[in-house]
Order: structure tokens, then sequence, then C-alpha cells
């Protein structure tokens, strides 16, 4: 079993994408999607929201703080799905914490 | 997220953006690797697209959807406007990925690679002992060369790949091999089984495993995926010999890339010239949009509906597109035969008497 999933993100985490990953808009595909290394992921408004802000330089709280505020939406609940996205991406390289 | 790579989700498209673009740049190639996919009949150095052309056909790439190239061969290396050419693909707004056997790119041309906005790099190495490594390349030194690389690939923090050809002489070493990806510091492995196409097709009998080692090893791959969660990415290519279903190729004949050979014409997927008859066109008479949209190769298989039963009332046939258009021909000699990998096949016997045909022969090296 690995418990990497559940693993919950450090509130002063500075995720950023890593060297080889962008997150980039194309028309032509749909909208916002997530290239890597032979791989192509399309990212919903949300999910591409949440993405846009891994700089490197905010840190999550900053990050959840931000998107509650941007979008209205109930801090914890924002904290939950953005935790669950960026945990996702990490286990699959695609995301640095 | 999702991947696109789900092929459930376009079932009925007929005409979609490509995602990729395979660039050959070259056939130029130290190596000699028996399985190499590469055609048999190589492009001459003389035939090769200058840098400008392939600047063009990257622009054109991007205007058709394309998010990714890959810039292959032979190795690619042999280029000397591999820089000019990688930014060309850059400057398109192209996702850039370098395949590479590791002989010929060195530190400072990495460096320059690098500052031109390489996005990935993809190292092939042929097995984690040296001398067996160096044999299967068909050149002394190669894995030593290979390593280097890799390591100045990590210092430079590029991402990268070890992408492992598996068959019967490096089988056995799954677990070693993946712990030399880690210890290369690659954040991605490809454990990709034989290809039977070209150069692997001829080298058949010399690199065919068993299915007994086939199913450790696809044993193996799951295990150690779970093992090395969150540390390193192991992607496999399929042994299709001894699969049940056959592989989506390429996703789908002229559904999601292109390939372009180094002199420029433009297939389906790389073994496409092995099919007689079709009609490939050249980026030098025209457009990149013109030849996915129009081209007769692209549009030979498009779709399922040239497909025969038992593809035709299969559930799967939006899923697999009725298999490998290249592998019903090698086979069976009918390209619109359903791929005879598939289980369901008239043909299936054949697959099984070949893949039965081991003999330890000395390899046919690619040479050219």
């Amino acid at each position: 079993m690995n418990e990497t999933a559940t693993t919950p993100i450090a509130p002063d985490a500075r995720p950023r994408l890593p060297r080889g990953v962008r997150l980039v808009h194309n028309e032509s595909q749909g909208g916002w999607v997530l290239l890597a290394p032979e791989r192509v992921f399309k990212a919903d408004a949300i999910a591409a929201e949440i993405v846009k802000r891994c700089t490197g330089e905010a840190t999550f709280d900053a990050i959840v703080d931000d998107l509650a505020t941007t979008f209205k939406a109930p801090p914890e609940r924002v904290r939950a799905d953005a935790a669950a996205l960026l945990r996702g991406l990490a286990d699959k390289k695609l995301l640095e914490l | 997220m999702q991947t696109q790579a789900d092929p459930r989700s376009a079932a009925a498209a007929a005409l979609r953006n490509p995602l990729g673009l395979l660039a050959e740049l070259t056939h130029r190639c130290p190596l000699g690797c028996p399985y190499c996919s590469n055609p048999l009949e190589l492009d001459r150095r003389a035939d090769e697209l200058d840098t400008a052309t392939w600047a063009r056909v990257f622009r054109e790439a991007a205007g058709l959807g394309v998010l990714q190239v890959h810039l292959s061969g032979g190795e690619p290396a042999a280029r000397r406007d591999l820089v000019d050419i990688t930014a060309a693909a850059r400057d398109a707004g192209l996702y850039t990925n370098l395949i590479t056997s590791g002989v010929g790119v060195t530190a400072k041309s990495l460096g320059a690679l690098a500052d031109a906005g390489l996005d990935h790099v993809q190292i092939s190495i042929q097995d984690s002992e040296a001398k067996s490594a160096d044999h299967i390349a068909g050149y002394d030194g190669a894995y030593v060369r290979k390593r280097a690389l890799a390591a100045e690939v990590v210092a430079l923090k590029l991402p990268l790949t070890a992408n492992i050809v598996i068959h019967r002489a490096n089988i056995e070493r799954i677990d070693a091999l993946v712990t030399m990806a880690l210890d290369m510091g690659a954040a991605r492995v490809e454990i990709a089984h034989v290809q039977y196409y070209g150069w692997a097709l001829r080298n058949r009998a010399a690199l065919m495993p068993t299915r007994e080692q086939v199913e450790r090893a696809v044993g193996r791959v799951e295990a150690l995926r779970e093992q090395h969660h969150g540390r390193i990415v192991i992607d496999a290519v399929v042994p299709d010999y001894y699969a049940r279903f056959p592989k989506p190729c390429v996703g789908g004949w002229g559904r999601r890339s292109l390939n372009v050979t180094p002199s420029g014409r433009v297939l389906p997927c790389h073994a496409a010239e092995s099919i007689p008859g079709l009609e490939f066109w050249s980026v030098k008479d025209h457009s990149l949009r013109d030849i996915w949209e129009s081209s007769p190769s692209f549009n030979a298989f498009r779709g399922t509906a040239f497909l025969p039963e038992p593809c035709r009332s299969c559930d799967r046939r939006e899923i697999d597109f009725g298999g490998c258009r290249c592998q019903a021909f090698a086979i069976t000699g009918d390209t619109k035969a359903t791929d005879p990998v598939c289980h369901l096949s008239p043909h299936h016997h054949l697959v099984e008497e070949q893949a039965a045909l081991r003999e330890d022969v000395p390899y046919v090296y690619r040479r050219g």
C-alpha cells in the first residue's frame, strides 16, 4: 500500500511545477493542458486555477486563501480539493512540494 | 484532470487535432541496436531536411494543434544544427523532447540545448550491465557514455526518462533496470518490450522472450510501481505477442500523431512505410495540415469503417481500432485484417507459432 495519496500538504509548502512541466492554453485542444514528459493532461478550469498558482513563491496556505477569496468558496473545501489535486500531481512527478 | 490518451473519449470523432509530432531528424546513428525502429531502408544524409524546413514544419504543426515534438532519429545529435532545430521548435510554442542514444550529445551541446529551451530528455539504455548493454548496442563504451550524459542532464535539472527496450537478453533483470533508472536520477522509466517491426522483425528469433519470462516481467513491473510510487514513474510498453488484445497503435491511425522522416515524408506511424501501396506526401510539396487532412496514407485506415470481423461487431473497436496495421500486414499479409495479436483474430495462431521460434543466433545489427 502507498500512503502518499492521503498525506496532507504542509501549510508552508511552496508547490511548483518542475522543469519540463508546463501549463499552457491551447484553443485547438480545447483549453488548458498540462504538458509533461511524453504526456499531456487536460486540465479543467478549476485545476488550471490551482496549478497556475503553483509558482514556487506562494505557500499552500496562501494559495488556498487566494482561491477561496477569488472564487468565494469555503476554505476547507478548497483546501481538500487543492490538496488532492496537488498530491496526485506530485505522485506523478508533475509537481514539487 | 484526465489524460487525453483515453481513446474512448473520442469514440466516433472523425478528424481530430494531432497532439504529437515525431521528428526523425536523421537516420544516422552510432549504435546498431538489433530492434531499431528505423526502416531497413534508411534515408541518406544528402536527402535530410534543412533547418529552415524543420522550423516551418514545427510552425505548421503548432498551427494544427500539436503540443509536443519528439526530436528523434537515428541519433538526433548527428545533426550539427540540433540546437537551432530545438530552438525553432520552442519558438513555435512546442514542448520539446529529445530522444537520444546518449552517444554524440556532449556536456557542452546539452547546455546549449537546455538554453534553447529543451523541455525533456529521454536516453535509451540497453541493459544494467555494461558489457551486455554494449553488446546489444553494438558499440563499445556506450553504457558508460550514456550514464555520463544522464548525470549531466540531472545536473542541469532537466527531467530525464530512461528508455529500456526489453527482450530475451535483459528481461530477467527488470528489478536491476529500475534500480539503475533510479540511480541515474530519472523521474520516469519506460520498460518497453520490443515491438516486432523493421530491424526487430528481422531479429525476432534472437530477441523473443518466453511467455513465462514475459509474465514474470509484467509482475515485477507491477510490484516495482507499488514499491517506488511517488519516486519514479514506470511506464510499460506491453509485449504484444503474448497479449490477449492488440494495442491501439499510435492511439489510432491518423488520430493523434504524425511522423516526419529525415527526408520529409509524413507517416501516420514510424513503421507505416512497411505497408505496400500507401502514398505518402512530403512536407517539401504540401503543408502539414494538407497532409493530415487529405493525404491518401492518413485517410487509408482512419476510423474503424474499414475493419472486418471480428472487429466490426466488437465492443473494443473504438478502444484499439483493430490494433496495428503494420503488424496485421507483416503477419497476415492483409493490411485491413484484425491485428493477429488479438486472441479473437482468425490468424492468432500465426502469432503463437512465431513467438515459439526462438533461436540463439547472433544479432543482425542495424547499420547504415
